[in-house]
């Protein structure tokens, strides 16, 4: 069985704070991490291989930087690591980057692919289905266990709202996952030393057959307009002033602040 | 020269310091305070392959070199000195002497268990007449044909009766002093041999710490590690290299103190300011950084000069004793930057100077590391 | 001459579950009406898009809620929400009524459904949508961009995107965002049926078995919202319990209440107990020693309720109250309560 599991490298957007003073976005020392949403899926494309012997191949699409997040998946036992990384792909949105991504999985060859849910950047949730789409394959997202797998389905529980869906579905198909559903191994010093050994493959623009158009900017229906970062107080203030003023003046500012909505 | 670390060795320590992070924090103050070995630890270790970092991979090791070996000790270290002498003791005290003496057979039969970690090894030279003279061994094991019979006692042995495979000093033959010990390879079960009570200590309370009993213990002589009389020779080449493990153990909970006390003295404020702005404060965090670092070139200069086949007891000895006063010196700092909390246990930097003190007795006390250091330069 | 010829309308996917309407749908009818109200000189109409299964006679329940006109897909396959089945068929409903814009809830159901038929159509899709705007320049050329709002890197950035060449603009908004407007069932509309065009009607997925989720213990670090409770609150925990309700978020404390025995050690923040981040921490009767500040103080806004005027806590809260607790949090939860109404 071939697993493709599709992992996107995100800043660490708990470690990202927005300057009080000017009121930007601090990048500077946040640190690259493999989206968490992503990882889960890693680590069942692990268990299943651990299980069934598949062979796992990551996909990641990103700047050339991300090539160290992939040699940390061989750390950890994947067999192969794909890259796609081109200018042309720059500017990307989900419709974009699930086109380039279809591309690719078409080349490399699939059973089973996982995405991770949404990644905790964009926060999106959608390169996972519209990967699917394109592929013309079933999708099954917010998977929080894979129940069973074999040559001709995948048998998992769907974590919704209020339930939970057993659903099965038939290879080939896609999953998101959710990052509570497992905790990942960590890299282990076999796999770390193999690593090194081991190449993270590149592909670019000219390695796929897809029209420009498709891909990037250009085949990116939306474009941010702008973007604003969010309001934080700077300033410490403290009040003297009777209970029922205080509880009015809080309730005030945490409706301003949209934490109290309706 | 090279000061920088390779990938391999970022990638390594990316994944130690992990481990440390996730698993081991969260279980370093119960350890300490139940006195309780963490077995779960060493589950881990075993699935993230730490047990036989700098084995080659036919007997089951990572095929890593020795740096990645302190640079995991050192790792472990920052977050619980419990765990990170468990891992010293079963690598470099218990797997090595049998990788580096063992017959193939030997080596085959035993190496990939203990490199996989699904056995843990550990090391008995200590006696109660017999501690910085090595030599004094009291514990005699007597050729009866093919067969030794051990008799004896050890004590203060790390990972006592939590190891399944023991490297034993015994003499064969009183006669001839230091070249009369020889070195056995004992396994966990065999008729005789019982692990005595466990101390009670002042620091690395979670480290296993027993007398080993030899009752009438019989070896074949399969299990003689070496060659008969070369024991102490055994003893002292391992030790070289446990001390890099210690070193890297000590360097370990020094780097852990500085990591606590900083963000506290950053949030802590008296006369309405943090502590960190107060002159004695920032003086002494550098004092403290500067030491850590010049050890941290000392033991990683030691492993290296391991690995490269150079000659390195001088330098397993230098970076043994600097480390270890280091980390004496930085945790009591840290204790005293933080003042009433810093001596309760609702932070850990109470534990890290109580471990900390081990580092300057086990494996060599800094004054038999002085006599090696002086020895070196007087010869 | 309008940009995007024959595209118009709002419309709104109105997501049901065994004949049940979840009301994210009904919040969007009534923003989408807002909108359309904003742009008066277009013309526009709200309309429902209804995918069910015996699902006809909710259509006029859609219609009280604000719709002009309602399509409804009414068809054994649509039974139970599936991908494949619904992807189909509102793929064909858009392309068969060209809508300017297309609103779907940012629901489980919702965030499966939306990224397929946008990718289907090559449409650009927004998720996840606080807000959402008309721009007003553009309506002279005749068009209704719509400036949609959303958050990124963690809440910590907003991003307002648009979809300047493509037609329908979808987007996702998350449930809650947008408020209802009342009922009024003497409004009339449009009631239109859709006869989905299946291209393969063999199920790829099938829902086996479903099980109602069993609600776990609160995991405070994971918790948006945190009310925390000090030594100086050990007396009124109720309401420490209660505003957090009220928030929809959960009740922490501090060392000395754990340590008390008023609080399970699972809840209690700072160096000994767990770190935790919110959006909004209140902090309750808490005098702000370095063991809790540890856990909370990258909290993104810090509210204090002190006794004491000298707390350490009001250092690093960014509004300090001083008073008792016990007379606020009262006040307080009506207060809550009274702004959501509003």
């Amino acid at each position: 069985m071939k697993i493709i599991v599709l992992v996107k490298q995100v800043p660490d957007s708990t470690e990202i704070r927005v300057d009080k003073v000017t009121g930007t976005l601090i990048r500077a020392g946040v640190p690259s991490i493999i989206n968490p949403d992503d990882l889960a899926g890693v680590e069942e494309a692990l268990k299943i291989k651990e299980a069934t012997g598949a062979h796992v191949t990551v996909i990641s699409m990103g700047p050339p930087q991300a090539s160290g997040m992939l040699k940390e998946l061989y750390g950890r036992g994947v067999d192969e690591c794909i890259l796609i990384t081109d200018r042309a792909f720059a500017g990307a949105d989900t419709c974009a980057t699930s086109s380039t991504l279809a591309a690719a999985i078409e080349k490399v060859g699939y059973d089973l692919i996982i995405g991770g849910r949404q990644a905790i950047d964009g926060d999106t949730a959608q390169v996972g289905p519209q990967t699917a789409e394109r592929l013309d394959i079933p999708q099954v997202t917010y998977v929080d266990k894979i129940m069973e797998v074999n040559d001709k389905s995948v048998t998992v529980r769907k974590s919704l709202e209020d339930t939970e869906e057993i659903i099965e579905a038939k290879l080939p198909c896609l999953l998101t996952t959710l990052s509570g559903m497992n905790t990942p191994r960590y890299m282990n010093c076999n796999d770390i030393v193999d690593s090194f050994s081991k190449e993270v493959k590149i592909m670019t623009f000219a390695d796929l057959d897809i029209p420009a158009e498709k891909v990037g900017l250009a085949g990116s229906p939306t474009k941010v307009h702008h973007t604003f970062t969010k309001d934080v107080t700077a300033e410490t203030e403290t009040y003297d002033m009777p209970a029922a003023d205080a509880a009015k003046l809080i309730a005030k500012t945490l409706k301003e602040k949209q934490i109290i909505t309706k | 020269m090279d000061f920088m670390l390779t990938e391999q060795h970022k990638m390594m320590k990316k994944l130690f310091a992990e481990f440390a992070e996730k698993d081991v924090k969260p279980l370093a103050a119960e350890v300490d305070e139940d006195e309780r070995f963490p077995r779960e630890n060493v589950e881990k270790m075993r699935e993230c392959k730490m047990l036989g970092i700098p084995f080659p991979r036919e007997y089951g090791g990572a095929g890593a070199d020795y740096l990645s070996y302190i640079l995991a000790v050192e790792e472990l270290s920052k977050k619980c000195g419990t765990t990170g002498v468990v891992l010293s003791a079963h690598t470099s005290l218990g797997t090595w002497p049998i990788f580096a003496f063992g017959t193939e057979e030997q080596k085959n039969r035993y190496l990939p268990d203990l490199c996989t970690g699904k056995k843990l090894a550990a090391f008995g030279l200590t006696e109660p007449n017999a501690g910085t003279d090595a030599a004094g061994q009291q514990t005699t094991a007597v050729k009866d044909g093919d067969d030794y019979i051990l008799n004896g006692t050890k004590i203060f042995i790390t990972n006592a009766g939590e190891a399944d495979v023991y490297v034993i000093f015994a003499m064969t033959d009183k006669s001839k002093g230091t070249h009369g010990i020889s070195a056995f390879i004992v396994e966990k079960g065999m008729p005789g041999f019982t692990v005595g009570q466990h101390e009670k200590k002042l620091g690395i309370r979670g480290s296993a710490t027993s007398e080993l009993i030899f009752n009438n213990v019989r070896l074949s002589k399969d299990q003689l590690l070496g060659q008969e009389g070369k024991g102490f020779k055994i003893a002292m080449m391992t030790l070289d290299g446990g001390r890099i493990g210690i070193a890297a153990q000590a360097l370990g909970i020094a780097q852990g103190a500085i990591d606590e006390v900083v963000p506290y003295v950053k949030s802590r404020k008296q006369f309405g300011r943090p502590i960190s702005k107060f002159q004695n404060t920032q003086f002494q965090l550098a004092d403290m950084q500067v030491k850590t670092d010049a050890a941290r070139l000392l033991v990683y200069q030691a492993a290296m000069a391991k690995e490269n086949g150079q000659p390195y007891t001088y330098l397993a000895a230098e970076a043994k004793l600097f480390a270890a006063e280091v980390a004496m010196e930085v945790t009591t700092k840290a204790i005293q930057l933080m003042g009433g909390y810093g001596y309760t246990r609702d932070y850990p930097v109470e534990r890290m100077f109580r471990d900390a003190k081990i580092t300057e007795i086990y494996e060599g006390t800094s004054e038999v590391q002085r006599m090696v250091i002086s020895g070196q330069m007087l010869k | 001459m309008a940009k995007f010829e024959g595209y118009k309308d709002i419309y709104v996917f109105v997501e049901q579950r065994n004949g049940e309407i979840a009301n994210v749908g009904y919040e969007l009818i009534s923003e989408a009406r807002k909108l359309v109200a904003s742009i008066p000189q277009m013309g526009f109409q709200v309309v429902g898009v209804l995918l069910g299964h015996n699902v006809t006679d909710k259509a006029n329940d859609v219609i009280a809620h604000g719709a002009d006109k309602v399509i409804v897909a009414d068809h054994e396959l649509l039974e139970g929400y599936s991908t494949q089945f619904y992807a189909d068929t509102l793929t064909q409903i858009i392309e068969t009524y060209k809508p300017d814009s297309f609103l779907t809830g940012a629901t489980v159901l919702g965030r499966d459904l939306a990224p397929r038929v946008a990718a289907r159509l090559n449409a650009g899709l927004t998720a996840d949508a606080t807000k959402i705007e008309i721009d007003q320049e553009k309506v002279a050329d005749g068009e209704a961009l719509l400036l949609v709002t959303r958050p990124t890197f963690g809440g910590n950035l907003f991003g307002t995107i648009v979809c300047p060449d493509t037609r329908p603009q979808m987007a996702t908004i998350r449930p809650n965002v947008f408020s209802m407007d009342p009922v009024d069932t003497t409004r009339t509309g449009e009631v239109v049926a859709f006869t989905p065009d299946f291209k393969d009607t063999d199920a790829k997925v099938v829902v086996k078995e479903v099980i109602a989720k069993v609600v776990e213990g609160i995991d405070i670090t994971k918790c948006d919202i945190l009310v925390g409770a000090g030594r100086g609150a050990e007396d009124c925990l109720d309401m420490v319990e209660a505003v957090a309700e009220e928030l929809g978020g959960a009740m922490c404390a501090s060392r000395a209440v754990v340590d008390d025995g008023f609080a399970s050690k699972d809840i209690q923040v700072g160096q000994t107990g767990k770190t935790v981040r919110p959006s909004l921490y209140i902090a309750c009767g808490i005098s702000g020693a370095c063991q809790h500040v540890a856990g909370m103080e990258k909290s993104d806004m810090i509210i204090a309720i002190n006794r004491d005027p000298q707390a350490e806590i009001f250092s690093i809260a960014n509004m300090g109250f001083i008073g008792d607790v016990k007379e606020i949090l009262p006040l307080l939860k009506e207060e809550i309560i009274a702004a959501k109404k509003a």
